[in-house]
Order: C-alpha cells, then sequence, then structure tokens
C-alpha cells in the first residue's frame, strides 16, 4: 500500500543522506521526496511516499524514528490528510493543438506559465493521481519534458506535526 | 566569581574532553590528519594510548574493552585508509549493539571534496554502520560534539559513532574557550527508561498461566546489566531458560535450569523446548535467523511471544511479538520480578514439573557428547580443558567459524561479560585485538583467545601489540588445516568440493611464528598431552603463550539446524537427525 510519511528533522548537514541512506540500506522503496526547510530554521520537513505492506511500514517507521536526526515523525496515510504535488509540464503544440492543450488545462484548473510559437508550460497542482490523469490526457509525443516535485502533505483538522 | 575559562586548541580540547568524559585508555595509529591530536596525546599523561598495527585492530579491540567492561570503547585513527580500516570494526560493534567511539583525523576544511591526499568522506562511508556520526565544522564545537557522541553510543540500544576531526580544526595555534558539558539533551533522541507497566502486567499474566514456559534471552540481557534480574525472575519461575550466541554468560550455564546455547549450534534440548513451547518470554534477544531458521512460519508454532527490547524496531521485525514492550531489559525485568511478587496468580507447579520431565528427556540424547578416537584431539576436547584448566573463569575472546560453536558450546558461562565474540556480523580477525582490550581493561584476569589457523591470520600483526603492551594472552588455536565452517557446509551441501577452503600446505608454523613476535609457542598434538600441556601454557602467567592444537580435521559441529526447518529439525551428527 502507498503510504506518505512526513517527518521533522534537525536542519543538520548529513541529516538527508541519512534518511535516503536508510531506505537504500535496508530495500525499502522511495517513490517519492520533498524536502525544506520550515518556519522554524532549526527544522526541515522532509516527505517521503513509498509502498509496502502493514510490516514494512512498521519497520520503516520504526527506523526513522531511530534516526537521532529525525525529530518526530507522522504517516499521514493512517488518517485524513491533504496530499498536493506540483508539476510543470512542457508540451509541443502547433495549430489546433494549442486550444486543445488549453481547455484541457482549464479542465485541469492548471495554468499556461510560458508560451512560444511551439510549446506550452503548463504548471499543474494535485494529487499524484490528478497529475497522472494529465499526462495519459496528453498526446506522448508532444511531452518534451516533466517536472514534478513529489509529494507535500499536511494532516487535516487539529492533528498537528509539531514541537 | 566567574570560573576562569582555560584556552585550549581543537586537538587539545578533544583529549581533555575524553578525559573529562571519564576514558583513560584508547586505541589507535597515527597519520598525517591525525598529527595533531598525537601531539596532544603526547604532551599529557591522563588517556593511554595504545598503538596497534593496523586500524582494524584498533576498533575490535576497543569493541573488546567495551564488552568485557560495559564502558565505551575509544578508538583514534588518521584519514582515509585510517578511517576505511575501521569500518569492518564499525559494522562488528554496530550488529553487537557495543558502545564505541571512533576519531577519524579529516583532511582540512577548505580541501575536503578535492580528492585530497588521503581523503575519504568517512561520515559518508560509515554511515549504514554507524549509530550516528558528527563531522566537526568548528572548533568550538568540539567538547559539546564529544559529550553527545559518548551520550548517543553509551544508551538505548548501544551502537558506534564516529566523529571526523578535519585537521584544521584540532589545530595547536588555534586557542577556543573550553568547557565540557555536564549534562546532554537531544530532542531527537530519547532513550527509554523504563517499559510501559500495562504491557509488562499483561505479560506476566501470560508467564504464570504457561504450561510450557522458556525464557529466550540474548545480547541485550548482557548488555543492559540484567543478569541478576534475570536469574531471580528465572529462579522465582522455576522456568527452564536458553541464551543466544550473544547472551552466553546472562544467565549462569552451570545451572540446572540453563539448557544451553539455542539456535543453528544450539543444543537440541534447547531447540526442542523453544519449538514446543506454549510462552516464550525473549528478553534482549532480537529473534535473529541464525536463532529462528530460515522459515519464521515455522518457528515455535504454539508459543505466545513476549518480546522486551529497547529498540522497537527489533520487535516483530522477523517474528510477531504478542505481548511488545519496549523498554531497558533490566528495568522491565526488575518490574516483571516486582509484579511477580504481588501477584495472586501461582505457577503451574503440575503442568511445570510436567514440562521438565519433558526436557529431561531430551536432554538424555546428550546432544554434545564426544567420544575419543584413538590419541586423536577432537575441537570439543580442546575447548572442554580449556574449561578445567582455566576453572570456567576466564575471559573467552573468539574469532569466528567452528571454533567459535564450540566455545561457544562447551566453555559453560557462568557471568556476563566473559564471552566476547563478533555474533551478529561473524568477523574473522576479531579475536586477538578483542583479547587485547580485555587484558588491558582487567591486566590480572586470564584472557583465552580461541581461534583457528584461518580466523587468527587475519588480524596477526596485532602479536606485535601484544609484545609492546606485556600482554600476557593465550592464543587457544584449534588448527584442523582448514576452514571449517566452510567446510563443513561443503561436506553438507555441496558433495564435500572443498573449494578454496583447505591450504594445509602452505600454513605458518605458528610456534616459530609467536616466537618471531617475541612471545611463546607451543604445539599439542596428542589426546594424552593436552591437559598437562595446556596447563603448562597458562601457568606462564606474565607471557603471551601461542597454544597451537592439532585438532581432528574431518569434526563436524553438531546440532545443526536444517534449512528450511522449524527448531525441531536438526543433524545431530553425520547420520543423525531429528
Amino acid at each position: 500500500m502507498r503510504r506518505i510519511i512526513s517527518m521533522l528533522m534537525e536542519n543538520e548537514p548529513g541529516a538527508l543522506s541519512r534518511v535516503i541512506g536508510l531506505f537504500s540500506q535496508r530495500n525499502y522503496n522511495i517513490n517519492s521526496l520533498t524536502v525544506a526547510p520550515t518556519d522554524d530554521s532549526t527544522l526541515s520537513r522532509l516527505t517521503v511516499t513509498t509502498i509496502g505492506d502493514d510490516r514494512k511500514i512498521e519497520q520503516i517507521v520504526k527506523h526513522l524514528n531511530k534516526l537521532v536526526d529525525v525529530v518526530k515523525l507522522v504517516d499521514l496515510t493512517e488518517s485524513s490528510h491533504i496530499e498536493r504535488e506540483l508539476m510543470l509540464i512542457k508540451v509541443k503544440v502547433s495549430g489546433a493543438q494549442r486550444a486543445e492543450v488549453m481547455r484541457l488545462t482549464e479542465v485541469f484548473r492548471g495554468e499556461i506559465v510560458d508560451v512560444t510559437p511551439t510549446s506550452y508550460v503548463v504548471q499543474l497542482t494535485g494529487t499524484s493521481d490528478k497529475l497522472d490523469a494529465f499526462i495519459l490526457a496528453l498526446d506522448d509525443t508532444s511531452i518534451l519534458e516533466v517536472a514534478r516535485t513529489g509529494v507535500s502533505g499536511i494532516s487535516r483538522a487539529d492533528k498537528v506535526l509539531n514541537l | 566569581m566567574d570560573k576562569k575559562v582555560e584556552m585550549l586548541s581543537g586537538g587539545d580540547m578533544l583529549i581533555r574532553a575524553l578525559h573529562d568524559e571519564g576514558v583513560d585508555l584508547m586505541f589507535g595509529y597515527p597519520g598525517g590528519t591525525a598529527l595533531h591530536i598525537y601531539d596532544a596525546i603526547f604532551r599529557q599523561d591522563k588517556v593511554e594510548h595504545i598503538l596497534v598495527r593496523h586500524e582494524q585492530g584498533a576498533t575490535h579491540a576497543a569493541d573488546g574493552y567495551a564488552r568485557a567492561t560495559g564502558k565505551p570503547g575509544v578508538v583514534l585513527v588518521t584519514s582515509g585508509p585510517g578511517a576505511t580500516n575501521t569500518i569492518t570494526g564499525l559494522a562488528t560493534a554496530y550488529m553487537d549493539s557495543i558502545p564505541i567511539v571512533v576519531l577519524s583525523g579529516q583532511v582540512t576544511r577548505d580541501s575536503i571534496g578535492s580528492d585530497a591526499f588521503q581523503e575519504t568522506d568517512m561520515i559518508g562511508v560509515s554511515r549504514p554502520v554507524v549509530k550516528h556520526s558528527f563531522l566537526v565544522q568548528d572548533a568550538a564545537d568540539i567538547p559539546n560534539i564529544v559529550k553527545k557522541a559518548f551520550y548517543i553510543a553509551t544508551t538505548g540500544r548501544p551502537g558506534p559513532v564516529v566523529i571526523d576531526f578535519p585537521k584544521d580544526v584540532t589545530d595547536p595555534a588555534e586557542k577556543f574557550p573550553y568547557e565540557y558539558p555536564e549534562t546532554v539533551k537531544l530532542r531527537s533522541y530519547i532513550p527509554p527508561q523504563k517499559g510501559h507497566t500495562g504491557q509488562i502486567k499483561k505479560a506476566v499474566e501470560v508467564l504464570l498461566t504457561a504450561k510450557k514456559p522458556i525464557i529466550y534471552a540474548g545480547g541485550g540481557a548482557v548488555q543492559g546489566e540484567a543478569s541478576e534480574e534475570l536469574i531471580k525472575l528465572a529462579q522465582t519461575l522455576g522456568y527452564p531458560i536458553t541464551n543466544t550466541l550473544m547472551g552466553l554468560g546472562a544467565y549462569p550455564a552451570t545451572d540446572k535450569q540453563f539448557l544451553g546455547m539455542l539456535g543453528m549450534h544450539g543444543t537440541y534440548e534447547a531447540n526442542m523446548a523453544m519449538h514446543e513451547s506454549d510462552v516464550i518470554l525473549a528478553a534482549g534477544a532480537r529473534f535473529d535467523d541464525r536463532v529462528t531458521n530460515s522459515d519464521v512460519s515455522k518457528f515455535c508454532p504454539n508459543a505466545t511471544i513476549l518480546h522486551i527490547d529497547i529498540d522497537p524496531a527489533s520487535i516483530s521485525k522477523t517474528v510477531t511479538a504478542h505481548v511488545p514492550i519496549v523498554g531497558p531489559v533490566k528495568a522491565v525485568l526488575k518490574e516483571m520480578n516486582e509484579q511477580i511478587k504481588a501477584s495472586s496468580s501461582q505457577v503451574d507447579s503440575d503442568a511445570l514439573k510436567r514440562w521438565w520431565e519433558n526436557i529431561d528427556h531430551w536432554r538424555e540424547r546428550k546432544c554434545l557428547a564426544v567420544e575419543a578416537e584413538g590419541d586423536v584431539i577432537k575441537p570439543q576436547h580442546a575447548i572442554q580443558a580449556l574449561y578445567e584448566v582455566t576453572a570456567g573463569d576466564a575471559y573467552v575472546t573468539s574469532d569466528v567459524g567452528q571454533h567459535q560453536m564450540f566455545a561457544a558450546q562447551h566453555y559453560h558461562f557462568d557471568k556476563p561479560r566473559r564471552w566476547i565474540n563478533s555474533g551478529g556480523l561473524g568477523t574473522m580477525g576479531f579475536g586477538l585485538p578483542a583479547a587485547m582490550g580485555v587484558q588491558l581493561a582487567f591486566p590480572d584476569a586470564t584472557v583465552a583467545c580461541v581461534t583457528g589457523e584461518g580466523s587468527i591470520q587475519m588480524c596477526i600483526q596485532e602479536l606485535a601489540t601484544c609484545n609492546q603492551c606485556d600482554l600476557p594472552i593465550k592464543i587457544v588455536n584449534l588448527n584442523n588445516e582448514a576452514l571449517g565452517m566452510v567446510k563443513q557446509w561443503q561436506d553438507m551441501q555441496y558433495s564435500g568440493r572443498h573449494s578454496q577452503s583447505t591450504y594445509a600446505d602452505s600454513l605458518p608454523d605458528f610456534v616459530k611464528l609467536a616466537e618471531a613476535y617475541g612471545h611463546v609457542g607451543v604445539r599439542i598434538e596428542k589426546l594424552s598431552e593436552l591437559n598437562e600441556k595446556l596447563a603448562e601454557a597458562f601457568a606462564m602467567k606474565d607471557k603471551l603463550v601461542f597454544i597451537d592444537i592439532a585438532v581432528d580435521q574431518n569434526e563436524h559441529i553438531y546440532p545443526m539446524a536444517i534449512k528450511g526447518g522449524g527448531m525441531n529439525e536438526m543433524f545431530l551428527s553425520k547420520t543423525e537427525r531429528t
């Protein structure tokens, strides 16, 4: 099952490599990874999406918690949450395609953020599924480049990941 | 009035911090980037430095010191090859949860990343085999980092920690105010101090209703100093107890409730009792594959498992625990003992009596018995003789292979921290340097290194360190002229094709080799002279004696778990299986 694990870790050199190293060392999957500082400059927030059965996820969570640099951790998928990913996608467009891609972007509530006579850059936010669907809706041959941020997420309501 | 703050260089701060941390002994090998630190060592007399002959030896020596004393072992090496040579020792300590701190030199801060001479990314290279590591970026942080490193290494589930020192942060020309912190607190690292009382209560209830209980204690009971509480628990309940390879000595081996070691080369009675049990109390043991055998679905099918471990990640990793208890084994067992005392429930003594009858029946197979064949020395004979000659009271270090298993089976450890071996990683070359660490910690103790002619050659250079430091270690070399364990597997699984496991025509003369290093060498070839010659060797109290014992070259170690089977499936001899 797909899980989104979010953690606060010390904003120290080497902290990120310990998290990533743990995944490769124990043969766990990383589907996506995002990391950036938070409002507290001593902390970074890292979000990783991974796949595994309950037993494996339990081990991943326990081992991440053991890392000295990891301060606090939550499996967002355990409860109601919001997940978002941002994608920038460069599409080759000419003739009738220009209007079609524009319509498709509107349907997906995206934005065209760069326009040239032969291409668009579309910016799209949403769940990973939504971004996948947009890619599928496009003609394969028209896609020039895809840049996705990976998943970021937050729990709904009162539940917070904070110190 | 303000205390006058001392100004010290980074190198001096490090050595002072070690002293303030209580370190009086370290092992190491100098080199370019560590020279400021070595100069700081030269200019003081508080912390003694033992010069090894290879950095791997330094890590094993520090590890042996830590295992025997419970105090952290300390290593100092230079950058590049000095640092990478500690990796096997770090991995050994990591697998067995041993607190050691490795201090490595590094190239100067401004040359990190430039492929400078003797530069290695030590933090990166060591990352998978350390509990934590630090790269010193600012000399003023040294006291704090040292404090944190020792705190992390020795608390919770212990483990190795690396501190990497760029040469310029130890520069004698730059001085900083020195103050060693008295305490340390890390918001991201809070080791558990006790177990959950509700969980302990649940475990005690299950334990007291058991009909076929067994206590299975591991290295956590030794490292966690829980022997006293473990003995009390087992003896109050009257339950059978088995120890893992790492747990030997946690419960006295000569006590009647002790069933011997369990696992791949465990006793018939210990493995059968595990398999047939209805309740297993695992105390500081991690259900290693050498215990459970390869197919965990066949592991102890009727047992309710109560699992105490300080590391939550060890619980339900391979075998699901029905009652998990996260906490230090000592504190948890203490609370269990109190709850048992206060409980209105009683042990089911009729069931327990029948259970012991079962166990005694298994014991009658005498799975460790060995028959003499003429004047040939069986490896078991050699260990039995060692046990007698040392009155069972030696510190025994071991290397890895058949000799290690023979020692674990036939030397009966009655006290914790007496059996010092590389259990998790299985590091050949561990035994001799580990024995150095033990002998330095306990100069008057009898320290025996049980080894084989394969393993001993992996860190043989340390014989020179033993000479320099006058370490009267007794090396008991079970010489079967082959890599015995490899050969046994090849006999059993590869139709006896001994691929690269024999070298009889190229073995050194160990007696002459010992003499060349300034020690005494003794060769023993006949069973009839074994006890006497061994006693003579051990009587040389102030000498290192290399005792080269020619043992039966065809002996296998049994019992041996049958791959893919349950714990009740074992070979008992070359021709017999359960």
